[in-house]
């Protein structure tokens, strides 16, 4: 009976535990290659450019004749656009996580949810036809000085596809929440209006707060509607009626052209995907990290 | 006094201590486990009985931080069967279990006897159906089952679930059969088939068996032990520890005053 | 307090709470309106394009000739790739972070790791595969490139879905499996793997669906626009048969294809953009059919 660790079934299945572990280990080396490439070409980016021109620049022109390189009309056009969303959003989100937690009965929630992820499932490149041809008419009926490409029609349908990503988290952060906590608070003779903005929303924080980062972090990585419908037109405003251009879509316009490969035109698509990977990991971080939290607390 | 005559001992824990991490679950326990006879481990709740059991097959391996020390003498090999060298899977192959809740897989009743056979690379197909259909006799099980071997298990009584996973547990023959409760998410009907079936099966293999239920205990077991925070307050023949505890504590118990 | 006033407050309270009612259930039902909206819309326009010459036709300068067979055989082809690349990495990643990771550094630097993958917007995959299989594995523009990208795009999904699964299974059923004496491999062979197949396919599906309409990654590792011609053949007449040529071709996929359709101003090709995105629309809610189909069978056959 006495272990032997060098017996076939030993070999064997340390063999298989090492194949899982490389299988898990890959995805952080995903992480490295996204780092190294992205830093990689960055780097020879900032060697031509100085990185005060990059961040505080305010012309974005590096396909011009006489090439510009600040970056901030570029993160402009994604904040604006990635505000436009939230606003949409967050509180559509957030009632429809509450409707569906403490309101809808049984048999609508176990209907709607499956359908409401169909939202999240639309490729994004409809969605930008649909912004396109259909929301900015409307839309420009009632604002008549808004351009064919806007950020505000992008702006508004990201939001609505972001809602499921919004309200599926905080939805299931709600009804972590323990019945007994409710209870209490019916049992005081509250409503259910009253327990769920007094009790079960506050309970529920880290989760909801998880929701909106992840889906701000969508916003912000958003591409073909923006692609699409909010123009190619760098563009350093807050006026939502203009055109503007993300970084991501800035991305989309240079693969779609014939930048050589080793230019440095080529390495502003690389400079600009660093500006989008940095600012989404801080929030996925922070998300991870929240939710993480809600596990530890129940 | 100590009435204990050894004549055949199938197994012996020596000076046995469990930790789970920093909590010294088991202390010094010393018993004796006879050959083909029934052997209860009672006591109040949380006093270390499950964990003592689950230490006979090795099933605190499967967790972290769990640290044995002392020796679980398996005869007539007088091997040390928590020593480090020894192969915990190969212990499970001799010294099997069955749970507080049945839990058959969510397979065929057949395909749930013979998972065993499988475990040791047993192929052949007469061999396998043999052993399943002896094994279900043995659990008492056959006559109910022998018609729809191939139905899920899932479609089983609790009680014909819980035979169910009895008849698992023989299927490979093992030297030890340990019970964690067998009955206790059972109703009266289907606890007396069990019992009846356990009293039977110690003629064929050593059982080791945890309740809660004294009575149950006092039914089936030839042999008590008395278990109290993690030590072993008392052990003797049944009928003598029923009638005749020697130690207060055991007394109390048994007569109700706490538990 | 007077009782009156007690009253007053609760008809004032209670009309609040049905007020909210019907707020959230209008607010749930925006999405969906949306949903419509949007499928009307591309009905109305497309509808008339779609017929066999469209599914048959290569892209051409002319809308009325043009058609989207480069493109859906591209899009299967890419998708064949995601899969046999995504399925096997995801699940032994998710099988080994459920059943053999112990609780160290290792495991939450691999847990932390994969929730921001998820996390990460599609376009930098794009941006890591051109820098990583077009430039650096040389694998150029070709059908492996991209289905390699979105298969690192799904990984976190198939992982998380894999995982997921696999917490449903109550310990009790690996206590059992190791009580007779079951290896480690031996419980996740017989055991874990087939009762989580459910979930785990749930995920891949939807992984998958989520592959097929993915535009920005594909576009950056430089799909062409414009293919007039298929990729050779995956099966020949003559020996081996088997070819593996077609991976390193260059190819187009069908979010592209609408993607270059809906950038033309001629209206003629606005309305075939619409027509690819129904049938883009189709194949995805196909899979999120088939998805939700597998995971209620699924969840009828196994219950706890």
């Amino acid at each position: 009976m006495k272990k032997n660790i060098f017996s076939k079934r030993y070999l064997k299945e340390t063999f298989i535990e090492g194949g899982l572990l490389m299988a898990a280990l890959f995805s952080v080396f995903i992480t490295i290659s996204i780092v190294i490439i992205l830093a990689y070409e960055s780097y020879g980016f900032f060697k031509a450019v100085p990185l005060k021109d990059f961040l505080t620049g305010t012309q974005w022109t590096p396909l011009f004749a006489e090439p510009r390189f600040g970056i901030l009309p570029l993160v402009a056009g994604t904040l604006l656009t990635t505000l436009i969303a939230l606003i949409v959003a967050l509180p559509l989100g957030m009632l429809v996580a509450v409707y569906l937690s403490e309101y809808a009965p049984h048999k609508l929630r176990e209907i709607i949810k499956p359908v409401l992820e169909l939202l999240a499932a639309v490729p994004t490149v409809v969605y930008g036809y649909f912004a396109l041809s259909f929301l900015t008419p409307i839309l420009q009926k009632f604002l008549p000085d808004l351009s064919g490409f806007n950020a505000l029609s992008p702006g508004i349908i990201m939001g609505i596809m972001i809602i499921p990503y919004v309200s599926s988290v905080s939805e299931d952060a709600m009804i972590a929440v323990p019945m007994h906590i409710r209870e209490g608070s019916y049992a005081m003779g509250a409503t259910k209006l009253q327990t769920a903005f007094k009790v079960v929303i506050p309970s529920a924080f880290s989760g909801i707060a998880a929701a909106f980062i992840i889906g701000i972090s969508r916003a912000i990585g958003e591409t073909m509607v923006v692609s699409i419908a909010a123009g190619g037109m760098p563009n350093l405003t807050i006026n939502p009626l203009e055109a503007v251009q993300t970084l991501t879509a800035y991305i989309v316009q240079v693969s779609l052209g014939d930048v050589p490969h080793g230019t440095v035109e080529y390495k502003t698509i690389f400079a600009a995907g660093m500006t989008l990977f940095l600012m989404t990991l801080g929030f996925n971080l922070l998300g991870f990290w929240l939710r993480k939290r809600i596990r530890e607390v129940y | 006094m100590n009435t204990t005559i050894l004549t055949e001992l199938k197994a012996e824990a020596k000076d046995l201590n469990f930790l789970y991490g920093q909590v010294h679950a088991l202390k010094d326990i010393n018993l004796p486990i006879e050959r083909r006879k029934v052997t209860a481990l009672i006591g109040p709740s949380g006093c270390g009985k499950t964990t003592f059991l689950r230490c006979f097959n090795r099933m605190h391996d499967l967790y972290p931080h769990n640290r044995y020390k002392g020796e679980i003498i398996l005869y007539p090999d007088n091997v040390n069967i928590i020593s480090p060298e020894i192969d915990p899977i190969e212990v499970r192959m001799q010294i099997s279990m069955v749970f507080q809740k049945p839990n058959p897989f969510p397979k065929t009743i057949y395909e749930n006897v013979a998972y065993g056979l499988r475990v040791r690379g047993t192929k052949k197909k007469q061999v396998i159906d043999e052993r399943v259909e002896k094994s279900l006799r043995g659990a008492a099980l056959w006559d109910e089952v022998k018609d729809r071997l191939h139905n899920l298990a899932f479609d089983l009584s609790g009680g014909q679930q819980q035979r169910l996973c009895i008849a698992r547990a023989l299927a490979t023959d093992p030297r030890i059969l340990l019970f964690d409760e067998p009955t206790s998410a059972l109703d009266p009907i289907a606890t007396s088939k069990i019992e009846e079936l356990i009293i039977e099966l110690k003629n064929e293999v050593t059982i080791i068996i945890v309740t809660h239920n004294m009575q149950q205990a006092a039914r089936i077991s030839d042999y008590t032990a008395f278990m109290y925070i993690g030590e072993i307050v008392e052990y003797d023949r049944t009928e003598k520890i029923f009638t005749a505890p020697s130690s207060k504590l055991t007394e109390d118990y048994i007569t109700g005053r706490f538990g | 307090m007077q009782n009156t006033d007690i009253r007053k407050r609760i008809k004032a309270i209670r009309r609040w709470n049905g007020i909210f009612r019907i707020v959230g259930l209008l607010s749930t039902f925006v999405g969906l309106v949306l949903l419509f909206a949007l499928m009307a819309d591309l009905f109305t326009d497309g509808f008339p394009r779609l017929s066999y010459k469209f599914f048959a036709s290569f892209p051409s300068r002319f809308p009325e000739e043009a058609g989207i067979l480069s493109a859906w055989v591209g899009s299967c082809l890419v998708l064949l790739v995601t899969a046999c690349a995504a399925i096997p990495l995801g699940v032994a990643a998710g099988v080994y972070l459920e059943e053999y990771a112990r609780k160290n550094w290792l495991t939450d630097l691999i847990e932390i790791n994969i929730a921001n993958l998820a996390g990460v917007p599609s376009i930098v995959y794009g941006l890591l595969a051109l820098g990583l299989f077009v430039y650096f594995f040389r694998f150029g523009e070709s059908v492996l490139t991209g289905g390699l990208t979105l298969a690192l795009l799904i990984l976190p999904m198939v992982i998380m879905a894999t995982r997921e699964a696999i917490r449903a299974i109550p310990n009790s059923i690996r206590e059992a499996s190791y009580a007779v004496g079951a290896t480690k491999w031996q419980t996740v062979k017989w055991h874990i793997i087939p009762y989580s197949t459910g979930g785990i396919l749930t995920g891949i599906i939807i992984g998958l669906s989520r592959a097929i309409g993915e535009t920005a990654p594909i576009i950056t590792v430089g799909a062409l626009t414009f293919i007039a011609f298929l990729p050779e053949p995956p099966i020949s007449s003559d020996f081996p048969f088997i070819s593996f040529k077609w991976l390193l071709d260059p190819f187009t996929v069908m979010p592209i294809q609408m993607f270059n359709w809906v950038s033309r101003p001629q209206k003629g090709f606005q309305l075939n953009a619409a027509a690819a995105g129904i049938v883009l629309m189709g194949m995805t809610l196909l899979m999120n059919g088939i998805a939700i189909y597998i995971r209620y069978k699924f969840r009828k056959k196994i219950k706890w």
